[in-house]
């Protein structure tokens, strides 16, 4: 799977600025959006992959890797890391190029299809999109400290962009995981001062990195609080100081002008909610034939659609695919008359497939 | 069927059955009890069910596993009596048991 992510960012680097030229662009590595990639393949239409995570699988790679899922059609028991693995088998005789941590923040109509652009700079030119974006893209969770909105981007951060901001800054990351751990140990030879804080004094940080921590804060470098930020107090967008309870109970303020907040990840829907399309609920309304949003040739698959009857259900999505690409195929392939053919019998379909 | 409580936190209470076997996030959620989220559905990643036991009943609920343990670190406000409610499974033991909802699911 690496490999794919490999492609995908050589070949954008190879185009420079110019587009993309694709078929399809899906938008969303999920079960759904995986499987997407099968049915249009067999309709030989290419298919582009973005999705804001480093590795497919959508939420059965974020939320759930682990967790057994029982309702997938003759598969008894299955992880959702095992059903992504077996998604990225059966899709690979179609050659998907997987563009991984970005997300599309532009989608415009153009005189023969759709121009996309994700928030890497990477465009794309596709005949037709495909949104089998879940819930949404993941981004970082905000804590919800009264008036947080106010420092974002200028004193609150939920991602280092650039190192330099944080140089010669009293900064505060606050989180136990790896992304806590990593920009702790990246950003403290550049600040003036650092604390981390965190609930306990336990650690879902690689031991590696939070030992690392440890001697820094053993020689004298950082500070380490255990506690958590309950207020934030500052003025205008400048923050001065977050206000922690300790351990014991106790409140005291903490002097800071950066601070990095990670509590993991929600989902959103992000820039979907601007590209012109009817939605409802936070969900893109499409018939129940061909799985298209109110644009013509922007299509909804899996449990960001709704319809009557909708179930937010893995099968569904598939079932939803195979219908999509139906009308996929007469918007890619205008003039071409579409034979419907089963796998098992069609030797057009098994050479596409690669097993004759 | 034991009996659960919610009161939220502006001491609003709820007071619904609940089944045996099911959790207390599940309770919640087929009762319409507002505050609990849910976002990942109940598989222990996302901490949006948050809760706080009431202090009696901290014998009955035991300890988190240490996967809830982690998973609480994206919770705010996190407190000694804190729980992910998706991973409360009600026994007849939970008859009375009371929750508590934080202001906000982190």
């Amino acid at each position: 799977m690496p490999g794919c992510m490999a492609v995908g960012q050589r070949f954008a680097k190879m185009l420079g600025d110019s587009p993309i030229q694709t078929d399809a662009v899906i938008i969303g590595a999920g079960p759904v959006g995986l499987f997407a990639v099968f049915e249009l393949g067999l309709l030989d239409i290419k298919a582009h992959v973005i999705d804001i995570l480093d590795r497919p699988g959508g939420q059965c790679a974020e939320l759930y890797p682990e967790k057994p899922i029982y309702d997938i059609p003759a598969l008894p028991i299955v992880s959702g890391q095992e059903l992504t693995h077996r998604l990225m088998e059966q899709i690979k005789p179609f050659e998907p190029v997987f563009h991984f941590s970005q997300r599309v923040d532009r989608l415009a109509r153009t005189e023969d299809g759709f121009e996309l652009e994700t928030d890497d700079g990477v465009k794309f030119r596709a005949k037709i999109v495909i949104i089998a974006a879940g819930g949404g893209s993941f981004t970082p969770k905000r804590p919800p400290l009264a008036g947080i909105e106010a420092y974002e981007g200028t004193s609150v951060f939920y991602a280092v962009r650039h190192m330099e901001d944080f140089r010669g800054r009293d900064i505060v990351i606050v989180g136990g995981g790896d992304s806590a751990l990593d920009w702790t140990l990246n950003l403290q030879p550049i600040a003036k001062s650092l604390a981390l804080i965190h609930r306990r004094d336990q650690f879902r940080a690689a031991p590696d990195s939070v030992n690392k921590m440890r001697d820094l804060v053993a020689a004298g470098r950082m500070r380490l609080v255990i506690g958590q930020v309950m207020e934030l107090i500052g003025a205008g967008a400048a923050l001065s100081a977050v206000k922690v309870r300790g351990g014991d109970g106790e409140f005291f303020e903490l002097p800071c002008d950066r601070l990095l907040p990670f509590f993991g990840l929600t989902m959103k829907l992000g820039p979907i909610a601007d590209w012109g399309l009817d939605l409802h609920e936070n969900l893109i309304p499409v018939d129940t034939e061909k799985f298209e949003t109110s644009e013509k040739g922007i299509f909804a698959i899996g449990d960001i659609n709704s319809y009557p009857g909708k179930l937010k259900l893995i099968l569904s999505g598939f079932h939803e695919a195979a219908l999509m690409a139906q009308q996929a195929h007469r918007y890619v392939y205008p003039d071409r008359r579409l034979v419907f053919q089963y796998t098992t019998s069609s030797s057009s379909l098994q050479k596409k497939l690669g097993v004759i | 069927m034991p009996k659960i409580t919610y009161i939220d936190h502006t001491g609003r209470e709820y007071s619904v059955e609940g089944d045996v076997g099911q959790t207390v996030m599940e309770t919640a959620i087929k009762n319409d009890v507002p505050g609990i989220v849910a976002e990942c559905g109940g598989a222990c990643s996302c901490a949006t069910c948050h809760v706080y036991v009431d202090e009696a009943w901290r014998g009955v609920t035991g300890e988190p596993s240490q996967m809830e343990e982690d998973m609480l670190d994206f919770a705010f406000d996190v407190r000694p009596e804190s729980r992910l409610s998706c991973q409360l499974r009600i026994t007849e033991d939970y008859d009375g048991l009371i929750v508590r909802i934080p202001e906000h699911q982190g």
